[in-house]
């Protein structure tokens, strides 16, 4: 077994990076992520890699573009402010179907909010932080060593299904440390070859183009027919949610991310107090896990929805549950002493098992 | 859950340039060294200095739900703000440590925790430096509960500290040596 790290979840994810091969940063430093740039500019070099502080978010994502469509792994990262200059770029590489990894470590907001852990940018995640339609597949973490584990997984999907991976992460449990085992990085399956990528035109009798522009007749929609053809595989294949206690529950309690993690120990408060009390993890936000919400309410038909905002996945959750299902919501949007606690959460429990 | 099986949450308060990061870094990484399950999370300001700095730290057997922590048992306060807000918030039977160079504990009084008064400023001057009161309430912490023992700390030290601090370590391992006899007399 490898010796065990004890990192922080912004370290965590760059380890996960780097085993999986990511040679190539671009970013822009903002509070509370700091930390990504900064081992990425520690690591990079040496392992013949490429670390740039772009002289903007807008500049780096744009650079991110430039390198994966030279068929490299490449990453970024930043917090909400530094996202929303992002997403143009986002929006462009999603259309000309370019795989990356954006790591988001939330802060609170809107505007420039604060540092403090939220989990306001869940819209803005996975309903297309820019223009024109189109999905990022997001997945969220709640702990040090899933950090580790999906970095490498968000490669490997954005590679398979050629579209941008997002790693959504609080300043929880970005900045949280916990013991990490660095296991070996092994694919999820046999990925395709990058023969799109903009190498040279080499052997080809027509050099390759990467670009989000489709002027002929019923090309573009055909190209957006395409994407969604994508989207719908990763609903059907990709899917990844934890679930604990959900069989007998009388009540399901479900958050993803750092909120999970407060919910985990007030649903084994719960269990100790005697209440049949569930829980749902979406690991992956999009593609959602609407089947197992479905399946799960055809039986438990009361669902509280945690979250560290005012109310965002709980959407997605009624959209998802049987129609006979009662969805509740307890949020706290963040700032300086507006984490919940499991005691906190408990409370809520009790007051939603009874009426 | 079984009893039996070790679950400890320490919650550090105190300003900015107190190093309470650095002790709850320490404890956490002491603890994994010695084969626990650990977390720590840290909070603090945008303030480089004087911003309210605070972390918690959970050791445990088995694995760790929420590293947040609503009523921490064991409590370390460093400064009169961290009194007046966590005093109050400590678990009905633990403990807690105050640096009572800092604080001002009339005013605050609880029959049902069992409190400490370190001079931790005082006993950090005397061994040479007052930076090292947070090492003194570390100490003092493990004198009154072993959840590492301090030994491990020791050895914890060595490996945290960046190799342009090392020359501090001698220092530091006096202050919590000075720490641990003080709770323990």
């Amino acid at each position: 077994m490898n010796k065990r790290l004890f990192v922080k979840g912004n370290e965590a994810v760059c380890i996960g990076a780097i085993a999986a091969g990511c040679r190539y940063y671009f970013g822009y430093p903002i509070t509370p992520q700091n930390e990504i740039p900064e081992y990425m500019s520690r690591e990079l070099p040496g392992l013949g890699g490429t670390f740039l502080q772009a002289e903007s978010e807008v500049a780096a994502i744009n650079m991110v573009l430039g390198a994966s469509a030279a068929g490299v792994r490449v990453m970024t990262s930043s917090s909400g402010p530094g996202i929303s200059l992002k997403a143009e770029g986002l929006s462009y590489m999603a259309g000309s179907e370019l795989p990356a990894v954006i790591v988001n470590i939330m802060r609170c907001g809107p505007g420039l909010g604060g540092i403090d852990a939220s989990q306001a940018d869940y819209f803005q995640a996975v309903k297309g932080g820019g223009h024109g339609g189109y999905h990022l597949i997001v997945l969220a973490p709640d702990s040090i060593q899933e950090l580790y584990d999906l970095s490498m997984v968000a490669f490997d999907l954005a590679d398979q299904y050629r579209v941008p991976a997002m790693i959504l992460g609080d300043a929880m449990i970005g900045q949280m440390k916990e013991a990490l085992i660095p296991h070996p990085y092994q694919p999820l399956a046999e990925l395709p070859a990058k023969d799109w990528s903009v190498t040279g035109k080499g052997n080809r009798v027509q050099g390759n183009t990467v670009k989000s522009l489709f002027l002929q007749d019923g090309a573009l929609e055909a190209h957006n027919w395409r994407l969604h053809d994508r989207y719908q595989q990763l609903k059907d294949r990709e899917v990844r949610c934890e679930t604990i206690g959900i069989d007998d529950a009388e009540l399901i309690l479900t958050a993803f991310g750092g909120a999970a993690r407060i919910a985990k120990t007030a649903v084994s408060m719960a269990r100790q107090a005697g209440l049949k009390v569930g829980l749902i993890r979406p690991i992956t936000l999009f593609p959602f896990p609407e089947q197992v919400f479905r399946q799960a309410t055809e039986r438990c038909r009361r669902v509280l929805c945690v979250e560290l905002n005012n109310g965002q996945m709980v959407e997605d959750v009624r959209l998802s549950v049987d129609r006979q299902a009662d969805v509740r919501f307890y949020g706290r949007p963040g700032g300086t002493g507006s984490l919940p606690t499991p005691e906190e959460l408990f409370e809520q429990l009790q007051k939603h098992y009874k009426d | 859950m079984d009893n039996n099986k070790m679950n400890e949450d320490v919650f550090m308060a105190g300003f900015g340039g107190q190093g309470i990061l650095l002790v709850g870094n320490l404890l956490a990484y002491a603890a994994i060294e010695a084969g626990k399950n650990a977390s720590f999370f840290p909070a603090y300001g945008p303030e480089k200095r004087g911003g309210a700095a605070m972390c918690s730290v959970i050791v445990a057997d088995q694995e760790i739900g929420s590293p947040v922590v609503g009523r921490p048992s064991n409590v370390l306060l460093l400064n009169q703000d961290a009194m007046a807000k966590y005093y109050p918030r400590v678990r009905p039977g633990g403990l807690c440590l105050y640096n009572s160079s800092l604080i001002d504990a009339s005013g605050h009084q609880r029959s049902d925790i069992c409190s400490l008064a370190i001079p931790a400023n005082q006993i950090a001057t005397e061994v040479g430096n007052v930076k090292l009161a947070n090492m003194v309430m570390l100490g003092a912490l493990l004198a009154r509960n072993p959840l590492v023992q301090l030994e491990s700390v020791k050895q914890a030290l060595d490996i945290i500290i960046p190799e342009r601090n090392k020359r501090f370590i001698p220092a530091n391992l006096q202050a919590l040596d000075r720490g641990f006899s003080f709770a323990t007399a």
